[in-house]
């Protein structure tokens, strides 16, 4: 979006009169200055007025989850934009964590996010709530962010701190009722290099506290006594967590309208998880309305230190305080490739709509696991693996995005 | 003492010439910059989603970039 700049205003003063000037004199005039710096004569804008319907599917490794996504904004009083979010995750659930140890089910979970956005001059107040419901699972999670362009508008600055309230419950214990606590601290800069090139750094940090883990989720011990060799017990997650993330982006015009962009992230938590991803994409506009966009993206991931494959009970360096078996605390990777189009029409007669655009997205992903096995081969193919011998996992699938945006 | 004050007087300062630097990408040279496919999240209904996918499927979390307070997606 081209803002619009005014010229700065440009205050000097020199090395004499700062050491000549009294201290509380100083701090006034540096109260002057900050409140030039802070709130200064540029001007930012808000968010575009627009709606948006979204049908999701998520479909891979014995989980169906799809659903409606509405998201409505509009702006008011000139300064400010509201939005409301209402999400939905229909779930059907046969995933091996499901089929190793329970059966089946079918669930729903409702999301509701409501927004509003301040601009003064050019800086962005933000504040959101988002809940979230299932029949086990209670979150609410409260916003607030300020974003402020400086140099020129060439920079932007945003910093965010949010705070999330967990319920975890269990279906079939009804006195079953763990809490969590989150918090999240966030910076983003963003900043335009050239009149082609646009670069962002990002960071962020996550503290949680209380019940971490997934109440159902269970690791299994070597047993010779049990007829497959194992039995299950509940995982112990430790009660509090860190993580930190560091993310640069950087995308390219390219001379023939097209945008050319690379992504990076690093991240590690206090579980000793270590993890990496990588992404790069183009966007290549064709004729007046279309848009067609691909992208490639690879992850990989170390385990957290109570991540155990199979526990030997008389190993004390396995049978730990902490334990857990969850997929996504052990070793693995996974890449997705994604292609996208989108077309997108002017309203020419219409005073009340601007444009629309019918948008299609689908991302293929592949799953590799280094240290998680598959289980279920003792269901289908029984006596014919070891216990500990068993094949390592893997899944595919398949992620569709369809929706319809309106500009109004 | 000294040291501090002339901290708490440069940091203000430098925010304050940052405000006189010349920008070197003039207005009227940011119509490629403008363009919506120069956006990082085009479509942030769209884009959310995809975090939560990511959030859901693997230990890694924060700096997707973008606001928002967290997906309450555990």
């Amino acid at each position: 979006m081209v803002r619009k700049v005014v010229p700065a205003v440009v205050v000097g003063v020199t090395k004499l009169e700062r050491e000549t000037m009294p201290f509380l004199t100083q701090l006034k005039f540096l109260l002057l200055l900050l409140s030039v710096w802070v709130f200064p004569s540029m001007s930012a804008v808000l968010p575009e007025d627009r709606a948006d319907a979204m049908y999701h599917r998520y479909e891979g490794g014995g989980m169906v989850i799809d659903g409606p996504s509405v998201l409505v904004r509009k702006s008011f009083l000139e300064k400010f934009s509201a939005s409301a979010n209402y999400y939905i995750d229909n779930v059907s659930a046969a995933s091996i964590d499901v089929l190793a140890n329970a059966s089946p089910y079918l669930e729903r979970r409702k999301e509701f996010s409501f927004g509003l956005d301040y601009l003064t001059n050019k800086t962005t107040i933000s504040t959101a709530f988002t809940r979230s419901k299932e029949n086990d699972y209670l979150a609410n999670t409260a916003y607030l962010g300020v974003t402020q362009d400086f140099f020129g508008d060439l920079s932007t600055l945003s910093i965010g701190y949010s705070r999330g309230w967990d319920t975890v419950m269990k279906t079939g214990d009804p006195d079953f009722e763990r809490k969590a606590d989150r918090q999240n601290y966030k910076l983003d800069w963003t900043q335009v290099l050239t009149k082609n090139w646009i670069a962002s750094f990002g960071f962020e940090t996550v503290t949680d506290q209380g019940f971490l883990n997934n109440p159902y989720r269970v690791v299994r011990y070597l047993d010779p006594a049990e007829g497959r060799g194992f039995r299950y017990q509940s995982e112990v997650y430790p009660e509090t967590r860190t993580s930190s993330a560091f993310s640069i982006r950087s995308m390219y015009y390219l001379p023939y309208r097209a945008s050319f962009s690379v992504q990076a992230r690093v991240f590690s938590d206090t579980w000793d998880i270590s993890a990496t991803n990588y992404e790069i994409g183009y966007v290549h506009p064709y004729g007046e309305h279309w848009i067609f966009e691909g992208k490639y993206r690879v992850y990989d991931q170390t385990q957290a230190e109570f991540y155990r494959d199979l526990i030997d009970p008389t190993n004390p360096a396995q049978n730990t305080e902490f334990v857990a078996r969850d997929k996504e605390m052990s070793s693995f990777s996974d890449f997705s490739i994604g292609v996208g189009v989108s077309y997108e029409r002017e309203f020419k007669d219409s005073t009340m709509f601007k444009k629309f655009s019918v948008n299609l997205f689908v991302d293929y992903f592949e799953f590799e696991f280094d240290n998680f096995r598959n289980v279920l081969v003792h269901d289908t193919n029984p006596g014919e693996f070891a216990v500990g011998q068993e094949p390592l996992f893997a899944y595919d699938a398949t992620v569709t995005r369809l929706f319809f945006s309106i500009w109004y | 003492m000294n040291k501090f004050k002339s901290l708490i007087i440069f940091i203000p300062m430098f925010g304050l010439t940052s405000c006189a630097i010349e920008p070197w990408v003039k207005p009227y040279e940011r119509d490629n910059l403008a363009d919506p496919i120069m956006s990082f999240s085009r479509d942030g209904i769209a884009v959310n989603y995809m975090h939560h996918v990511f959030q859901a499927r693997e230990a890694a979390r924060g700096a997707e970039g973008g606001s928002g307070g967290g997906c309450g997606c555990n």
